[in-house]
C-alpha cells in the first residue's frame, strides 16, 4: 500500500477486491454456505468493520481474506493478485508479508515470552538477528509494553497480551491488519484501549484495518465503513462520512512516516 | 525459516514440554543404550575370543616344513600335507638361508622353529624331569604372560626360565619364593665337529671321514637359568602344549639340544652338519595376512599349513552373533521409535492452536514441518548421545561384574564389552535416522493442518 500516493489516488484503486466469494462447508450429507456470493471492494487506509450475529459468516469471509482459508468460488484479488490461484506457500507468503491478524483469544504462544512470540514474524520472513531485535523492541515500545518484554503471556492482562499481539501482528509491517473480535475476551476499557490503538495505527500508518464484531455501538465508533453480514450474505455496507472526514487527515499524517511496507 | 532458528525453536519447544519429552528421549535412550551394550558385548567377546586365539598362535601362523621332511614335530600339532611325488631334487632345504628368506616376506613378523626338548633339572639338589619349550619373542605382545607371578623375560636372549605353575608346585610348596632363583638345566648338546675339533682326533682314521663328511657329536651340557616368573596359563596350548618350563627361544636356539631326529636331520642335509629344520613357524601381521604370505612360501618350494579355515568359520559364528545382538538391540529402538511418533502425534494435538498461529503468522507447510523433524531430530541426538553413555555404562557394569564373578574364581578378568568409535558414532546416527523416521507421519500431518481449523481447537 503505498502511502506516498495522495488519498484521492489510494482510493481511487482497491487494495482488496472480493467478486462473488461463496465459502461451504460439508457436515455430512447437509452442505453449509458460511459465505454466499460476496462481493466487496476494499481501498488501502479503511477501518472496515465486519458487523453480524454469530454463524453470520463474518469470520468465515474474515479468514478468506486473510488467506488462512480458501473460497470453495469466486475470487480474491489482493493488490491484483487472486489469492484463489496461487499455491499454499504462496499463501502463506501473503499471511507473512502482506497481513498482520489479531485474534479474539490473543493467541500469543504460551510457552514464549512477549518477545519471542512477537519475534516468530520475523524469524518466519527470515529477518537478520540484529534487525529483528531493533524491530521487535521498537513494536512491543509502540503499544505501550517495552517494560515486559520477558514475561510470558500467562504473566500479563488480557488487554496487555492483546496488545502484545498487535505488536506481533505490527512487527512485520502487513499492509493489512486483520482482527478478529479483538476486543470479544476483554473488558470495555481494555477493549476501548485496544480499539483506539488500531485507530492510531491506522491514521498514524495508514494500515488499512478489516475488523470483525458483533458490538455495533464499537463498530459505529472506530470504523469508517460498517459492512453487515447475516446468514453468510452481505446485508449492508455504510459508509461513514464523518469518519471518511477524519480518514482523510489520518491519511495525509501518514504520509509523513513514509511506505509501511 | 532459517537453519539456525528452527533448531533454536526446536529445542525450545523440546524444553517446554520438559518432562514428556524427556521420557520420549530416554526410551530413545534406552533404545539405543540397549543396542550399544548388546553390540558392544558382541565387539568385546570377539575381542576377546581372538585376543585369546592370538595367543595360541594359531590364526596369525603359518607352519612351513621342507617337502623333503617326513614327520611333523610336536605330536598332536597341525600336520601338513606332504606330497609323496616330491622328489629330493627338485625340493629345498629349510635351513637357515630359507628362514631368513621367509623373514623378509611383506608382513611377515617372525619366523622360529618350535624347540621343544625333554630335559632334567636340577633344583635344589633334586633332579625333575620335565619338558622345556622355547617362546618366541612375539610372545610378549600377545598376552602370554597376562597374570604372570615376577616378570616377563628381561630380554630374548636372557638366560631366563619362566615355569609353569603345576610345575613351579613341584619345585617348592610356596611357588612365589622360586622367584629370582637359579636352576640348572641339564641336556644334551648336538655339537658341530669343526675343523679344529678335527684336527685335535688323534685318531688318523676317525679324522679323514669327519673331514670327507663334517659330524656331529653329542655332549652332556649344563645351563644355569634365572627363575623370571611363573604363569597360570600354559603358552603353548594349541601348539602341542605340554611345556613346563619355558626359555627364550633364542636362548633354547643356541642350546643345540641335541633331538631324536639329529641323524636322519643330518642325513637329509647332507652330511653338511649345519642345521635344517623340520619345521618353522611364521607369524603374521593379523589373521588377514595369512593366506597371502602362505601363497608365497608354497611358490618358495615349501609345504605350508595353516589354520585359516577355522578362522572364518569363527568369523561367520562372530558375525551372527552380533546380528542377533543387534537385531535385539534394533528391536528397543523400534519400540523407543514409537515412543517418537506417539509424543509427536500427542504433540500435535496439543499444539494444534500454536501451529494455527504459526500458519497465521505466516509459516508455510514446509516451515511446520520442518519444525517438528528438527525436534524429532533433536530428541534422536539427545536420546543417541545418552544412549551411548548409557549403553557404555551397561557394558562396563558387566565388565565389572564378570571380572569380580572371575576374580572370585580366581581367574583373571576380562573386558567383555567395548565401544569402538565407529559403534559410538554409528549409534548416534542411527537414532537421528530413526528418530527422523519416525517424525515423519507427525510432521506431515502437522503440515497438512487447516490453520482455521487448528486455531478453533481449544
Amino acid at each position: 500500500m503505498p502511502s506516498n500516493q495522495s488519498p484521492g489516488q489510494a482510493f481511487d484503486r482497491p487494495l482488496i477486491q472480493a467478486q462473488n466469494v461463496s465459502r461451504q462447508y460439508r457436515l455430512g450429507e447437509a452442505v453449509i454456505s458460511a459465505v454466499n456470493d460476496v462481493s466487496l471492494e476494499i481501498r488501502a487506509g479503511e477501518f472496515l468493520a465486519l458487523l453480524g450475529s454469530s454463524g453470520s459468516g463474518k469470520s468465515t469471509f474474515l479468514n478468506l481474506l486473510a488467506g488462512l482459508d480458501r473460497a470453495t468460488s469466486g475470487a480474491i484479488h489482493v493488490r491484483g493478485r487472486n489469492l484463489a490461484a496461487i499455491d499454499s506457500t504462496e499463501l502463506a507468503r501473503y499471511r507473512r508479508d502482506t497481513v498482520g491478524m489479531v485474534f479474539q483469544s490473543f493467541n500469543l504462544l504460551p510457552r514464549m515470552t512477549l518477545e519471542e512470540n512477537v519475534e516468530l514474524p520475523l524469524r518466519l520472513a527470515e529477518v537478520d538477528r540484529a534487525d529483528r531485535e531493533v524491530r521487535v523492541a521498537a513494536a512491543l515500545e509502540h503499544v505501550g509494553l517495552g517494560g515486559r518484554r520477558r514475561h510470558r503471556p500467562s504473566e500479563l492482562s488480557g488487554g496487555e497480551q492483546q496488545r502484545g499481539a498487535l505488536a506481533r501482528a505490527l512487527v512485520n509491517r502487513p499492509a493489512i491488519l486483520f482482527a478478529d473480535e479483538p476486543t470479544g475476551n476483554l473488558d470495555s476499557v481494555n477493549g476501548e484501549q485496544i480499539l483506539l490503538l488500531l485507530r492510531e495505527i491506522q491514521s498514524t500508518l495508514g494500515m488499512t484495518i478489516i475488523m470483525v464484531t458483533h458490538e455495533r455501538p464499537l463498530a459505529e465508533r472506530f470504523a469508517n465503513r460498517i459492512v453487515v453480514l447475516s446468514d453468510g450474505r452481505l446485508v449492508s455496507d455504510t459508509f461513514r462520512r464523518a469518519e471518511a472526514q477524519r480518514l482523510q487527515s489520518g491519511e495525509q499524517a501518514s504520509e509523513a512516516f513514509g511506505p509501511n511496507t | 525459516m532459517k537453519g539456525r532458528d528452527l533448531t533454536e525453536l526446536a529445542f525450545r519447544n523440546l524444553r517446554e514440554a520438559m518432562l514428556r519429552n524427556s521420557l520420549t528421549t530416554l526410551g530413545v535412550a534406552v533404545g539405543v543404550a540397549s543396542l550399544v551394550a548388546m553390540l558392544s558385548l558382541g565387539v568385546g567377546l570377539q575381542t576377546l575370543a581372538s585376543q585369546r586365539l592370538n595367543k595360541s598362535g594359531l590364526f596369525d601362523s603359518v607352519f612351513v616344513s621342507s617337502k623333503r621332511g617326513m614327520r611333523f614335530m610336536g605330536g598332536d600339532g597341525p600336520r601338513p600335507t606332504v606330497k609323496k611325488s616330491a622328489k629330493p631334487e627338485d625340493t629345498k632345504l629349510l635351513d637357515e638361508t630359507s628362514r631368513q628368506e621367509i623373514g623378509k616376506l611383506p608382513n611377515v613378523t617372525e619366523v622360529y622353529p618350535q624347540i621343544r626338548f625333554l630335559t632334567e633339572v636340577g633344583f635344589n639338589g633334586a633332579t625333575y624331569s620335565t619338558n622345556v619349550l622355547g617362546l618366541p619373542d612375539s610372545s610378549r605382545n600377545t598376552g602370554t604372560f597376562d597374570g604372570i607371578t615376577g616378570k616377563a623375560f628381561s630380554s630374548p636372549t636372557a638366560d631366563e626360565a619362566i615355569l609353569q605353575s603345576e610345575f613351579a608346585k613341584e619345585l617348592s610348596p610356596q611357588p612365589a619364593t622360586l622367584v629370582g632363583k637359579e636352576l640348572t638345566l641339564r641336556y644334551a648338546q648336538r655339537h658341530e665337529a669343526s675343523s679344529a675339533d678335527v684336527a685335535n682326533e688323534k685318531d688318523i682314521d676317525k679324522q679323514m671321514d669327519e673331514m670327507m663328511s663334517g659330524g656331529i657329536t653329542i655332549v652332556s651340557r649344563e645351563k644355569k637359568l634365572r627363575v623370571a616368573g611363573i604363569i597360570d596359563t600354559d603358552p603353548s596350548a594349541g601348539m602341542g602344549g605340554g611345556g613346563r618350563v619355558f626359555i627364550p627361544l633364542r636362548v633354547a636356539e643356541d642350546l643345540h639340544v641335541a633331538q631324536p631326529n639329529d641323524v636322519q636331520e643330518f642325513v637329509h642335509a647332507g652330511g653338511s652338519g649345519k642345521p635344517v629344520y623340520l619345521q618353522l613357524t611364521v607369524r603374521v601381521k593379523s589373521p588377514k595376512d595369512v593366506l597371502k604370505v602362505e601363497e608365497t612360501i608354497k611358490k618358495m618350494g615349501f609345504n605350508t599349513f595353516s589354520l585359516l579355515d577355522a578362522t572364518r568359520n569363527l568369523r561367520l559364528i562372530f558375525t551372527v552373533f552380533d546380528l542377533f545382538l543387534g537385531l535385539f538391540g534394533s528391536l528397543a529402538l523400534t519400540v523407543a521409535s514409537l515412543g517418537i511418533v506417539n509424543t509427536l502425534v500427542m504433540a500435535i494435538l496439543e499444539r494444534r492452536r500454536e501451529i494455527g498461529v504459526l500458519k497465521a503468522l505466516g509459516a508455510t507447510d514446509r516451515d511446520v514441518r520442518s519444525l517438528f523433524f528438527a525436534e524429532a531430530g533433536a530428541m534422536g541426538l539427545l536420546g543417541g548421545i545418552s544412549g551411548v553413555a548409557l549403553g557404555w555404562l551397561i557394558g562396563a557394569a558387566l565388565t565389572w561384574g564378570t571380572t569380580m564373578y572371575l576374580r572370585r574364581q580366581d581367574l583373571p578378568g576380562v573386558k567383555i564389552s567395548y565401544v569402538p568409535w565407529w559403534l559410538a558414532a554409528g549409534a548416534i546416527v542411527f537414532a537421528i535416522v530413526v528418530s527422523l523416521l519416525a517424525g515423519l507421519y507427525p510432521a506431515g500431518r502437522a503440515a497438512r493442518l487447516n490453520p482455521v481449523e487448528a486455531l478453533r481447537y481449544e
